[in-house]
């Protein structure tokens, strides 16, 4: 590809390989920067073929590519799909590490060379030196770049030789894996061998880097970019405010840096371009770096030869498209024929600089898995980000934390005021999710900023910022209704709430107030280069300045709220609705104006809506953007429980909701008033009641009968839903997991075991449209988000059918619903039960819109907007159902979070999904399995080890896995019922006795485990820790039999048995189906 | 902090609050887009008699120190910043900003929207403003009135007074070269200590060490200095430096400018490359709103490599007026296409108009000394014709 100028006209067809499922490490930025590159590369007439087999994502979306491949992402599919379309060239660089990885194995395999392909963008050469850490270390060395000692090890003999140099502490890294899995920082021997064969373990290439220690240091990032004819240049340097010894996913990052002096940034900034020089870097790479605060003394702590997660952090924080560039460069294009989008007059080739303070918050999932161990190291842990900008450090924080969505708007928790000092120190000490806030209280209670640097190692220039914000709460207190305190208040980023609690009044007057006084904030626009130029970018903060940049125009426009940062629950699905809805609001001739916080996804692109606000979803900050754009109304069905939950303020300060109105929100949302539409409607659900006391809880679980599913009321995503099977239990979890009473109900259910259906509807308010039912393989009582959901229905009738969409279409026009309706119904006993109704946009949308090919949340939209189904071509009714299976399997990060059980219950845990489609249900869901990381022996061991109460049910699927071949292990119990049944089982000792399983699974004899829970849930427990130790090995483990059931069902399709002739004619069933397959 | 106001010669007027010397202000306002290098830009000589709006609200974070600077004293005329920061962190601060103001005399002017200020700039151009505080202007409003600025007058950007304000007196020579000379054993010449004449705008120290570090003996002469002298210091090549203010302030000296360098290799950096082209027959002009950064993007012709470069310039050279015959244009700014560096066709001379010693901004570009000190040590002994 040697050329001088443009865009390569030897390409003409391009393969860009996506990132696959969500997952902790690796998120939806991926999205943001895939979708980037495919338009950046349609628009320059390359035909673009996309593998991906995630269906959440915008950039699967058939008119982001020419042609999307909804597959594995694994080399024998890719391969399949490089020899049928023969690509001229592979984009791996914008995938995240599974499309770098896939590439790098593609070019080992040869495929590359025999179909001739060429890699774009970086080469493999460069990819190599960055990612392995002995060439990367040798080239550091040859740069006389500096680099912690380190040494490579390949076992834990080797880590204890490396340890007696150096000492402790020491990090410990596996090379190739994402987010640091398997990483952390060693103190002592015990905890070195945990973390060294633990990293050896999820390294593909089982070598692990360890490291000298310079935890305490600065760590700065740069987001830097060259071309082939060897332009360098930085689009952003950010600093973590934790310092070196937490994963800078896991670290609060602001942008540009704050504390580093001119000549800090440029000796790093040289460094990182020398770096990307020498590596030959085509596109976008991350540099990162360790900076001792006491001396110019540098290292290099680690090169990603790809966009990542920063550089969607650094296009967001400044406004420069980096993966959109990164694709252009990779087909040729260099950096000053590129015009900056920003201004459309100036080029590529400059620096961005800011006018303003960026701050990342990482969202972290342990108000979720509340018995995860919450320390954070060099293992990622958050599920997404939130960032906010400030013209000041202190608002820009504080926008970050409100926008995080946890129940707070300030730097306060009602948790940490509890602490006493001794747990308060050691909170900042031990960093956690929750340490800001512990910083924030400690210097409340007048420690001082050299005792927290101390601690925490945090600069002192962060602490002292948040010591003002701490004094600026002392002052405001003190002058309650004084104009010049509140605005100072204001401009350092206090909300109303907060003011009000200081004044000792309520929001309200704190409002009314600032209004009569005309205290409005104004909105900065982000345009990369801090006002020099004229921008064009409609991309807006607020600050309470002078001069307002957000003009609001005459045409008639909608605000969408955004759904935040991801997080289990609420995913990647909630934004991709969110864009949908935008496009349908720009088609439908309305000014689209969107209002959301989160850097990595697509919705954040500030040319995707005609106005993007990046604020909080907090409701101050909507209802001060709403008066200020006077829209004909606010969408809130596409942002998740986010935007629903802001419905009711919004109602009441009389802003239009389009839509479904907010009384049949409520009615969906509020248990009591939904019992009620549902007994006016005709329609059952599983009899349950909610109570305020435990008495109430006993009396009513005796009245439902057992197994009963308990939670408390307004919940996202299943939190602390259980079910319980008897008294004790609930007792126990009436006192444990929930605080009963009058203001907060517990909810009580019977427990339906029955199979699960899922319904995504449209409604106009006359024609309910339904594009398709999913039906779960995992019985009710796994979360829906966590079941693996097949469509169209593989085993139930046209009549049970009928009777969903029939209830659907009732209970839509009963909620009167304006747009998107989600049902999940329960069948038990030929019986058709609602489980739960969400008046909004679901998980299931992208999906169902995939496979299916009708736009969902597009229709959503315009229905909203006044349009008709009809007129929209999409008459009511039932969808017709395609002939191809497609099944969406959930993807789990379990091994990134330890402690946590991976049991599948009403608890969502899943933080992504991939999807499966083929002619027939095993193929698709072969498929799905293997997208979704499990590996899929033909042949092994299966360990079993279930509860009593499933001993009976399992027998089947133990006995089909005989039948295929695969050798029994069971545990006492089990194994004694396996032998009744006749068939030949391996007892194993539990876990008092040695050898028992465990060292099975360690030793690697065990490919899959089924095993289903038992009492408690305890971590000490036997369950527990077997399922642990699998996901720690990679082991794939059935904790519900019907997940065990469709593996079993993918194997006998895959698998062929030996079957000896019969002797007579009796021949059972069975055997007939495996020899067919 | 007292309040104070921000006023302008086009009417607007910014609130803000008063930090650092007690004393109004009269300046050019400009606006400079780095996020950091506030030190050196303080104390950079070009920024004589300008009032410099920092574009990046968080000023002052990192502190003040005893290396940073780019002269020895505050050289603007006033500042006007979002933040100033007064509880710096870094472990080279040794100085508090607001005593470093106090000591040079300089207000500024803090809590501004200098965002606004710097679209007012970018719209109407360079504008004459004032620094006051609320005590000595009861109705800011009085901006408006011609009779306001008549009394707030500022020497003119085309006098010499700019210039003689801040260039050196005497003749002075730095020749401790092994102090800056790291590195440099390798070299070979015989003549490994090149002596470079600078002659004095308003240079940056960092130009000075720039050639210290290179290994060079380096002699910082009064702008005045006529070509005899200079040809009795015996240079090896002579440097133009920066500076502020119209390069036609120095007219009466272009002559002896055009002499000086015929007689020895030259570069020319900033006012001195627009020096040396007003020397040579080009014209220079007034730019709208200025380049100050350090994010500015300017190509190589030859190599069609871009480089991001440091850049503090209110005039430059005007693209029409260059004689093919005599200049080729070497740099270009990316952004707007203006004329970035010079090259004689004839004559070992060369020019940009941007800083290679950096400080503040990138050191992609510090090459260009290592070029210019290979060409002086390979040129040796040759001899000049006078033209």
């Amino acid at each position: 590809m040697n050329k001088l100028k443009g865009k390569s006209h030897r390409l003409q067809k391009i393969l860009v390989i996506g990132s696959g499922p969500i997952v902790i490490g690796q998120a939806a930025e991926f999205d943001y920067a895939g979708t980037q590159a495919c338009q950046a590369l349609k628009e320059e007439g390359y035909e673009v073929v996309l593998v991906n087999s995630n269906p959440a994502t915008i950039m699967t979306d058939t008119h982001i590519a020419d042609r999307v491949y909804m597959e594995p992402l694994t080399v024998d599919f890719v391969t399949k799909v490089i020899r049928q379309e023969k690509p001229d060239g592979l984009l791996a660089t914008l995938g995240g590490q599974t499309a770098l990885n896939i590439a790098v194995e593609l070019e080992k395999t040869g495929v590359l060379a025999e179909e001739n392909v060429v890699l774009l963008g970086t080469d493999i050469e460069a990819i190599r030196k960055a990612e392995d850490r002995k060439l990367f270390r040798q080239l550091m060395h040859e740069l006389g770049e500096p680099v912690p000692q380190s040494d490579i090890v390949h076992s834990v003999e080797e880590a204890l030789a490396f340890v007696d140099q150096v000492g402790y502490p020491v990090i410990i890294r596996p090379a190739y894996t994402l987010g640091g899995t398997g990483g952390g920082i060693a103190e002592n021997e015990q905890m070195l061998i945990d973390f060294v064969s633990s990293g050896l373990r999820y390294s593909p290439v089982k070598q692990c880097l360890l490291e000298e220690s310079i935890a305490g240091f600065k760590e700065i990032e740069f987001e830097v970019m060259r071309d082939a004819a060897g332009t360098c240049l930085t689009v952003c340097d950010m600093e973590n405010i934790d310092a070196v010894g937490i994963h800078t996913g896991d670290s609060i990052v602001v942008a540009p840096s704050q504390t580093l002096s001119e000549r800090d940034y440029q000796m790093l900034r040289n460094a990182a371009l020398k770096i990307i020089r020498a590596l030959r870097i085509e596109g976008g790479c991350n540099v990162q770096f360790a900076l001792d605060p006491d001396s110019d003394q540098y290292y290099l702590i680690e090169v990603n030869p790809r966009v990542s997660r920063s550089s969607a952090l650094a296009s967001k924080a400044t406004g420069f498209p980096i993966a959109r560039l990164a694709a252009k460069i990779a087909v040729g294009y260099r950096l000053d024929e590129l015009s900056n989008p920003v201004t459309g007059r100036t080029y590529a080739s400059f620096e961005p600089v800011l006018d303003y303070v960026v701050t990342k918050i990482p969202r972290w999932p342990f108000d979720k898995f509340q018995s995860a161990n919450r320390t954070l190291g060099t293992q990622m842990k958050a599920t997404g980000e939130v960032m906010a900008i400030g013209r000041n450090f202190e608002a820009s924080l504080l926008k970050a934390v409100r926008s995080l969505e946890t129940g707070t708007d300030h730097l306060e928790s009602a948790e940490i005021k509890q602490l006493n000092n001794e747990q308060l120190r050691e909170k900042c000490v031990r960093a956690d999710d929750e340490r800001l806030f512990a910083v924030a209280e400690a210097l409340r209670r007048g420690y001082t900023v050299e005792e927290i640097w101390e601690w925490t190692k945090i600069d002192p220039f962060f602490l002292n910022k948040i010591k003002r914000v701490i004094d600026l709460e002392d002052v405001v207190r003190a002058n309650p209704f004084k104009l010049d305190h509140m605005a100072e208040a204001k401009q350092k980023g206090f909300t109303d709430r907060k003011i009000a609690e200081l004044w000792s009044v309520t929001e309200e007057e704190v409002r009314s107030f600032r209004k009569q006084k005309a205290l409005y904030p104004v909105y900065k626009t982000v345009d990369t280069f801090a006002a020099e130029f004229e921008a064009y970018t409609p991309y807006y903060y607020s600050a309470y300045e002078e001069e307002n940049e957000s003009i609001s125009s005459t045409k008639k426009k909608v605000i969408v709220l955004g759904s935040g940062p991801i997080r289990i629950g609420q995913g990647i699905e909630f934004d991709y609705a969110t864009v949908h809805a935008v496009w349908a609001i720009k088609e439908a001739g309305y000014e689209a104006v969107i209002i959301n916080n989160n850097p990595e996804t697509v919705s954040t692109d500030f040319n995707i809506s005609d106005k993007l606000y990046f604020e909080p979803l907090y409701v101050e900050d909507v209802l001060d953007i709403i008066e200020h754009e006077q829209p004909e109304g606010v969408i809130v069905q596409f942002g998740g429980q986010t935007a629903i939950q802001l419905t009711t303020v919004l109602e009441k300060e009389g802003i239009p909701i389009l839509g479904t109105h907010q009384s049949h929100i409520d009615a969906a949302e509020d248990r009591e008033k939904f019992e009620r539409l549902l007994a006016e409607l005709n329609l059952s659900a599983p009899p349950g009641r909610t109570v305020t006391s435990v008495e109430e809880a006993l009396e009513t679980a005796d009245g439902l009968g057992f197994p009963i599913l308990v939670r408390p009321s307004y919940v996202l995503g299943g939190r602390a839903m259980e079910i319980v099977y008897n008294k004790e239990e609930l007792l126990d979890y009436m006192h444990k997991a929930v605080k009963v009473n009058p203001d907060y109900p517990v909810l009580i259910d019977r427990y339906l075991m029955g199979k699960e259906f899922e319904v995504d509807a449209v409604c106009d308010g006359d024609d309910v449209f339904i594009p398709g039912i999913l039906e779960h393989i995992e019985r009710a009582g796994v979360h829906s988000g966590d079941s693996i959901a097949v469509y169209p229905p593989q085993t139930i009738g046209e009549d049970v059918k009928n009777r969903i969409i029939e209830m659907t279409t009732r209970l839509a026009k009963g909620l009167e619903i304006k747009g998107l309706l989600n049902i999940q119904f329960v069948l038990y006993r030929d019986e058709v039960y609602v489980l739960e109704v969400n008046p909004r946009s679901s998980r299931t949308v992208p999906f169902l819109s995939k496979i299916t090919g009708i736009p969902i949340a597009n229709l959503a939209a315009k229905v909203i907007l006044g349009h008709t189904l009809q007129a929209l071509g999409y008459p009511g009714g039932y969808h017709p159902e395609e002939k191809f299976v497609s099944v969406k399997v959930p993807v789990f990060s379990f091994a990134k979070l330890h402690r946590v059980d991976i049991t599948l219950g009403p608890e969502m845990k899943s933080t992504g999904e991939v999807i499966g489609r083929d002619v027939n249900l095993e193929k698709a869901l072969y498929k799905g399995l293997l997208a979704s990381g499990m590996s899929i022996p033909a042949q092994g061991t299966v360990l079993v080890t279930v509860a009593d109460k499933d001993k009976e049910e399992v027998m089947d699927i133990v006995r089909g896995f005989h039948q295929l071949g695969f050798k029994l292990l069971a545990t006492e119990g089990t194994a004694k019922c396996i032998q009744k049944a006749g068939l030949p089982v391996m007892s194993v000792n539990k876990l008092n006795k040695a050898p028992n399983i465990l060292d099975s699974i360690r030793r690697g004899e065990v490919h899959f485990i089924i095993n289903t829970l038992t009492k408690g849930k305890q971590p000490a427990r036997d369950g527990f820790r077997i399922r642990r130790e699998a996901v720690e090995n990679g082991v794939v483990v059935f904790t519900s039999l019907d997940t065990a059931q469709a593996m079993l069902r993918v194997l006998e399709t895959i698998t062929f048995s030996a079957i000896p002739m019969p002797p007579s004619a009796s021949r059972s069933k069975k055997e007939v189906l495996t020899s067919e397959s | 902090m007292s309040k104070g106001y921000l006023l302008l010669e086009s009417g607007e007027v910014f609130e803000g609050r008063l930090i650092g010397a007690d004393r109004e202000a009269v300046g050019e306002v400009v606006f400079n887009t780095s996020m950091t290098g506030y030190q050196e830009i303080m104390t950079d000589p070009s920024y004589a008699g300008q009032i410099v709006t920092f574009a990046y609200p968080l000023i002052g974070n990192y502190g003040w120190n005893g290396f940073d600077g780019e002269s020895d004293a505050i050289q603007l005329a006033g500042m006007i910043v979002g933040e100033l920061c007064t509880r710096p962190s870094h472990y080279l601060a040794s100085e508090d900003i607001r005593d470093q103001l106090l000591k040079a005399g300089v207000v500024c002017l803090s809590e501004v929207d200098t965002r606004a200020l710097v679209k007012v700039i970018r719209r109407k151009g360079t504008v004459k403003g004032t620094i006051l505080s609320a005590e000595q202007i009861a109705d800011p409003a009085q901006a408006n009135r011609a009779s306001f600025w008549e009394t707030r007058q500022l020497p003119a950007q085309d006098s010499i007074y700019w210039v003689n304000r801040v260039s050196t007196k005497k003749i002075q020579t730095y020749a401790n070269v092994d102090e800056y000379a790291d590195g440099l054993s390798h070299r070979s010449h015989s003549q490994s200590h090149p002596h470079v004449v600078l002659i004095d705008y308003g240079h940056k120290k960092s130009m000075l060490h720039s050639l210290l570090k290179a290994g060079c003996r380096v002699t910082v002469v009064p702008y005045a200095t006529p070509c005899a002298d200079i040809r009795r210091l015996q240079p090896d090549g002579v440097i133009f430096s920066n500076g502020p203010g119209d390069p036609l302030a120095l007219e009466p000296y272009l002559e002896e400018i055009k002499k000086i360098s015929a007689s020895f290799p030259s570069l020319g950096i900033c006012l001195g490359h627009q020096l040396l082209a007003l020397a040579h027959g080009a014209r220079t002009e007034k730019l709208k709103y200025g380049h100050r950064g350090g994010n500015h993007p300017v190509k190589e012709i030859q190599t069609g490599k871009v480089m991001l470069t440091s850049q503090n310039h209110g005039y430059v050279v005007v693209q029409d007026s260059i004689d093919s015959d005599t200049f080729q244009v070497t740099y270009r700014n990316v952004n707007d296409g203006t004329v970035e560096g010079l090259k004689h066709k004839r004559l070992p001379l060369q020019s940009i108009q941007f800083h290679p010693e950096a400080h503040p901004g990138p050191g992609d570009t510090a090459h260009i000394f290592q070029q210019f000190i290979e060409e002086i040590t390979h040129t040796g002994d040759m001899d000049y014709a006078i033209t």
